[in-house]
């Protein structure tokens, strides 16, 4: 058989990364490394791989001076090693410098007058449901919009993950708050995904794969009044998945579970293994032959 | 090999055909390893003269063809396929048969076949149970609650003999994988791997079926609970501890807190004013 090409190797190892559960990316990195044999091949792999993956993951990295925290995002993505911080007005280098944010890379006065305060409601939000979360509002449409204006689009993210290699458990939250503005309208339509991972690998290997999809709406009002509303929104919607999520869980030892094996057969009792081996028919024939 | 079954450890379980496919590409000196370290879900053939279903694995199989427990004919055919002897063959054949009931009572449904091969050691044979349950709403899931479900186990038991006592030494493994979508809203999936071991000595006076037959048991029951209680347990903590509900107060969530720390400031304060 012929080998595998390299471009199918360096896919399949990038097929690897983008597998890593959260906070685990660094231990899969060395597998492959190891697997591939091929410095030339990880190093393909994993240019490809990290960007993609530290966007989906939304990293959360902290900014050199400590002027704050960058989220690494396709949101606020200028390309695949710049990152946009709007709470700063800067942009982050994956890896290595910051430099403030040009004009053309900021929003117009008018929609940051209603990105900032969308923002700050938001960070009191995650402060206080997330204990290790962080955020981001990005405009990711008519960034220059004006009053009375066009429409404009604002995306809030959110992004915790809680990462305990010594008990064997890793997870991450992942929230994607679309807003949309509608000046004529006088509306502001909200549409949210959530998307939450866990694993659990003490001799064992257990992940847990959960999306939400949740949406609403407010009226147009003056950028406090719409970040109060838009927020209040948005906690609200996730508390309930939070409460969907236990539900879930609770339903799972006597009901989901029941699916696939049920605790105990319809009787109640273990199985009855010496009926079951006298009544066997081959026993039967053999008994009967043996007369 | 340790760097590839540390990689199969953390990726989905969900995906571990797909997974153990690319190792067997990037890897193809090891195969024989991989194919026989990395738990598969088990495939399904048809046994058209004897008209039931029956599991694949290594255990039954010659070559590329696979032996049915029912009527221990390969498919495709072989002249010489391998063959348990005609005393195993026949403790082959109850296997299945009562085996299939106990799949009945706690599956409701699926799958299951014994597969009995002569071992090197003194007499000693060892056999492999197999159980598959596709509980989703369009395959066998009586309450229609799963948009996919999937559960696999296989069980291999070597069993010695001496003087009227057996010694059984188990290995289970236990793959599942399902989803559940009642509220529109919200999808919930869960998926796990996990194998254990158990030794147990026996008397075999009654013969061997009943002693296997009740480790294996005890061996499912033991890794439902696991998988249920401790392992999906503890992904629920996880959640929980990334994202707190609001509306409790406890005394280590953030409105706890504050409140706790606004009590003690105001203690603090009326004692300095004494």
């Amino acid at each position: 058989m012929d080998g595998a090409t390299d471009d199918h190797k360096a896919g399949i190892a990038k097929w690897f990364l983008l597998r890593s559960p959260p906070g685990q990316i660094q231990q899969v990195a060395k597998d492959v490394q190891k697997i591939l044999m091929s410095d030339k091949l990880y190093q393909q792999a994993a240019s490809e791989a990290f960007p993609i993956y530290n966007m989906e993951q939304m990293i959360c990295l902290e900014l050199p001076d400590g002027s704050g925290q960058v989220l690494v995002s396709n949101c606020g993505a200028l390309d695949s090693t710049h990152y946009l911080d709007l709470r700063t007005a800067q942009v982050a280098t994956i890896c290595t410098k910051v430099r403030p944010a040009t004009d053309e890379e900021l929003p117009s006065g008018f929609v940051e007058e209603y990105r900032s305060a969308i923002d700050s409601e938001l960070l009191k939000y995650v402060e206080e449901a997330f204990p290790r979360g962080s955020c981001a509002v990005f405009c990711t449409a008519g960034s220059t919009a004006e009053e009375d204006d066009a429409p404009f689009e604002l995306t809030a993210l959110i992004s915790a993950s809680k990462i305990s290699h010594q008990n064997f458990s890793s997870g991450s939250w992942r929230s994607t708050w679309k807003i949309q503005v509608n000046q004529e309208l006088q509306s502001v339509d909200l549409t949210g995904k959530v998307h939450v991972n866990a694993h659990y690998f003490e001799e064992g290997n257990v992940q847990l794969d959960t999306n939400y999809e949740g949406s609403d709406s407010t009226v147009l009002q003056n950028p406090l009044d719409v970040a109060t509303a838009v927020v209040n929104i948005i906690r609200s919607k996730e508390s309930e998945y939070l409460l969907s999520l236990e539900e879930s869980y609770s339903k799972l030892s006597d009901n989901t579970f029941k699916e696939l094996r049920r605790k105990l057969p319809v009787t109640r009792t273990l199985f009855a293994w010496n009926n079951a081996l006298q009544l066997s028919l081959s026993r039967e024939v053999t008994r009967e032959l043996s007369k | 090999m340790d760097a590839a079954m540390d990689l199969i450890r953390r990726m989905p379980p969900a995906e571990v055909e797909m997974a153990l496919a690319s190792l067997l590409v990037l890897l193809p000196d090891h195969s024989a390893d991989l194919l026989s370290k990395v738990d598969q879900p088990l495939q399904e053939a048809w046994d058209d003269e004897s008209g039931r279903q029956y599991l694949l694995c290594d255990y039954n199989r010659d070559g590329d063809s696979y032996r049915s427990p029912w009527s221990n004919k390969y498919d495709p055919p072989l002249e010489d396929g391998a063959m348990p002897s005609e005393k195993l063959r026949e403790l082959e054949v109850e296997a299945n048969e009562v085996f299939a009931i106990y799949r009945d009572q706690y599956y409701e449904g699926g799958t299951s076949s014994v597969y009995m091969w002569e071992t090197e050691e003194n007499g000693g044979f060892a056999a492999c149970f197999l159980v598959k349950k596709d509980g989703s709403r369009k395959g066998e899931g009586r309450r229609g609650l799963l948009d996919h479900g999937l559960w696999d186990a296989i069980h291999i038991i070597e069993v010695s003999e001496e003087e009227g006592e057996a010694h059984y030494c188990l290995t289970s493994t236990v793959m599942l994988s399902f989803t559940t979508k009642d509220d529109p809203s919200m999808s919930f999936g869960l998926s796990g791997s996990i194998v254990r071991q158990m030794e147990a000595d026996f008397p075999s006076t009654e013969g061997h079926l009943g002693n296997m037959g009740r480790m294996i048991e005890d061996m499912e029951s033991k890794l439902r609970n696991g998988l249920d209680q401790v392992y999906f347990g503890k992904t629920k903590e996880v959640v929980f501890t990334m994202r707190e509900p609001l509306e409790i107060l406890t005394a280590t969530s953030a409105t706890g807190q504050s409140l706790q720390q606004a009590v003690v400031g105001d203690i603090v304060r009326r004692r300095s004013v004494h």
